[in-house]
């Protein structure tokens, strides 16, 4: 069992020490997952376990990388992705240039379906796609462009169910149960850590995804993130976030125009 | 404070299910009174992408609003909330729901035992979990805590379920306060309090 108490305490040193904040993070899921890795790392105290984590660099990366949830998929909520085709992508495309920001990109599932999008639209040649995450560990995987092999056949299903008519294993090369996507693909794509908590705005773009990232974040915190998407989205950009997330009752919804079923946001002020 | 409050000692009423429990819950949702002083909290196993469709459905067996909760919701009390498919449900200390997009648990996701525990931690003694058909075994470590956290633990009775695994495990390794069929279960929440 570990107290409340104690987790406040382990948010407090890991912002001293090392000056990362969760401090703000919804509370269920930072304690559930906090607990997990105690247990499968093991250690039978809680001093124990906030001795190595104030005292060992290396662990603090696992503490960071088991603390933040990073599963992710291809093509997740096939709708969405048809609705970016068929809504979106045809107004971006006239424009003279793309740029994408995906916050809190994980292991780039998503950066990847959305360079296939592009590609498929015409779009890709005149795109960036910026993919960013706190988590130094995932955005190597993004930088290798590879996934697993098994998982290919459910991507190539909801890919199909997204609208696309290709085949799906045009678009990576497989070898040792591994898929490479194409090099054409990842060409586009920047890739740099960026902590949502307290970095600023770095750009300004006509889409951003940050999809199943502000689930993790405490209301205070959602509104400041939001107001950073704000500052760094162009006149009539987009903002897409995750299925269950919303933008009703925070502090942009005013400025923002939801425009159908899906999640994604259009800024009309 | 809840002590001295004995009116509505109970604020939330959790519901697990799995395979065989949805008929479970359109007898019962029909039968419940329309001023129930606690919130009902909803998680079953499902299949993906049959997805929104199910709160409509769940919806049209009640009086009380339902809604498929979104990330910050709060919870109030005469309301049913079920747990959106393909994310684990949490309950927060100022009673709001968050969402965690995390590892399946027991194969799955929404888990019942993750939202029993992080319910359990929240409403202590305040609180009711109900477990019905399934053929798996979420749900039983949530009892458990449930109960250890001082709530009160309900099966629903497995030779009534069609899927009695579920119940029966739960009555195997968890303290169980009752074990009810549907017509009980409908008599029990409408008095619970
Ligand atoms: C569940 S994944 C979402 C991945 C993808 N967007 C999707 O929906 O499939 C959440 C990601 O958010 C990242 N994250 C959490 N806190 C963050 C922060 N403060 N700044 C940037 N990224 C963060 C995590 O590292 C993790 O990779």
């Amino acid at each position: 069992m570990i107290e409340d108490e104690e987790v406040e305490i382990l948010l407090t040193d890991l912002v001293d020490i090392y000056g990362y904040d969760f401090t703000s993070y919804s509370r269920a899921s930072l304690k559930r997952r906090i607990i997990r890795l105690v247990s499968i790392d093991k250690f039978p105290s809680f001093a124990e376990f906030r001795y190595k984590v104030r005292t060992d660099e290396n662990y603090l990366k696992r503490f960071v990388e088991e603390i933040t949830v990073n599963v992710t998929e291809m093509f997740r909520d096939p709708s969405f992705y048809k609705s970016l085709r068929e809504d979106i992508l045809p107004v971006l495309g006239t424009k003279p240039f793309i740029r994408v920001w995906h916050a809190g990109c994980s292991t780039g599932e998503e950066v990847f379906s959305m360079a296939i999008l592009l590609k498929e639209a015409g779009l890709l040649r005149k795109s960036l796609l910026y993919a960013t995450d706190l988590n130094p560990s995932v955005l190597d995987k993004v930088r290798k462009g590879i996934f697993p092999l098994q998982q290919m056949k459910h991507y190539s299903e909801s890919y199909i169910e997204s609208g696309g008519l290709k085949d799906f294993s045009e678009y990576y090369t497989a070898n040792y149960g591994q898929a490479k996507f194409d090099r054409e693909l990842s060409e586009k794509i920047i890739i740099s850590t960026h902590n949502l908590v307290s970095d600023s705005s770095f750009n300004e773009f006509d889409l951003i995804l940050c999809r199943n990232v502000l689930i993790y974040f405490d209301k205070d915190l959602q509104d400041r993130v939001l107001k950073l998407f704000d500052a760094s989205l162009g006149t009539l950009g987009y903002l897409a976030l995750g299925t269950k997330e919303t933008l009703k009752f925070s502090v942009i919804q005013n400025k923002y125009k939801q425009l159908n079923r899906e999640k994604i946001w259009k800024k009309v002020m | 404070m809840e002590e001295s409050d004995v009116t509505s000692s109970v604020k939330a009423l959790l519901i697990g299910g799995s395979a065989g429990s949805l008929q479970v819950l359109f007898n019962l949702l029909p039968s419940l009174h329309h001023d129930l002083p606690f919130a009902m909290i909803v998680v079953l196993h499902r299949r993906h992408s049959a997805d929104s469709a199910l709160s409509e459905l769940l919806a049209t067996k009640s009086v009380l609003p339902t809604h498929e909760v979104e990330d910050k919701d709060v919870i109030r009390p005469g309301h049913i909330y079920l747990a959106p498919a393909d994310y684990h449900l949490l309950v927060e200390k100022d009673e709001t729901f968050s969402l965690d997009y995390s590892e399946k648990v027991n194969f799955s996701r929404p888990s019942i035992d993750v939202t029993f525990e992080s319910a359990a931690e929240v409403y202590g003694s305040s609180l009711a979990a109900l477990l019905l058909s399934g053929a798996n075994e979420d749900g039983t470590k949530g009892l458990m805590y449930v109960k250890k956290m001082g709530g009160i633990t309900l099966v629903q009775d497995p030779e009534t379920a069609q899927m009695p695994y579920m119940p029966h495990y739960a009555m195997l390794h968890a303290v169980i306060d009752q074990v009810l069929n549907i017509r009980q279960m409908s008599h029990y929440i409408n008095n619970l309090r």
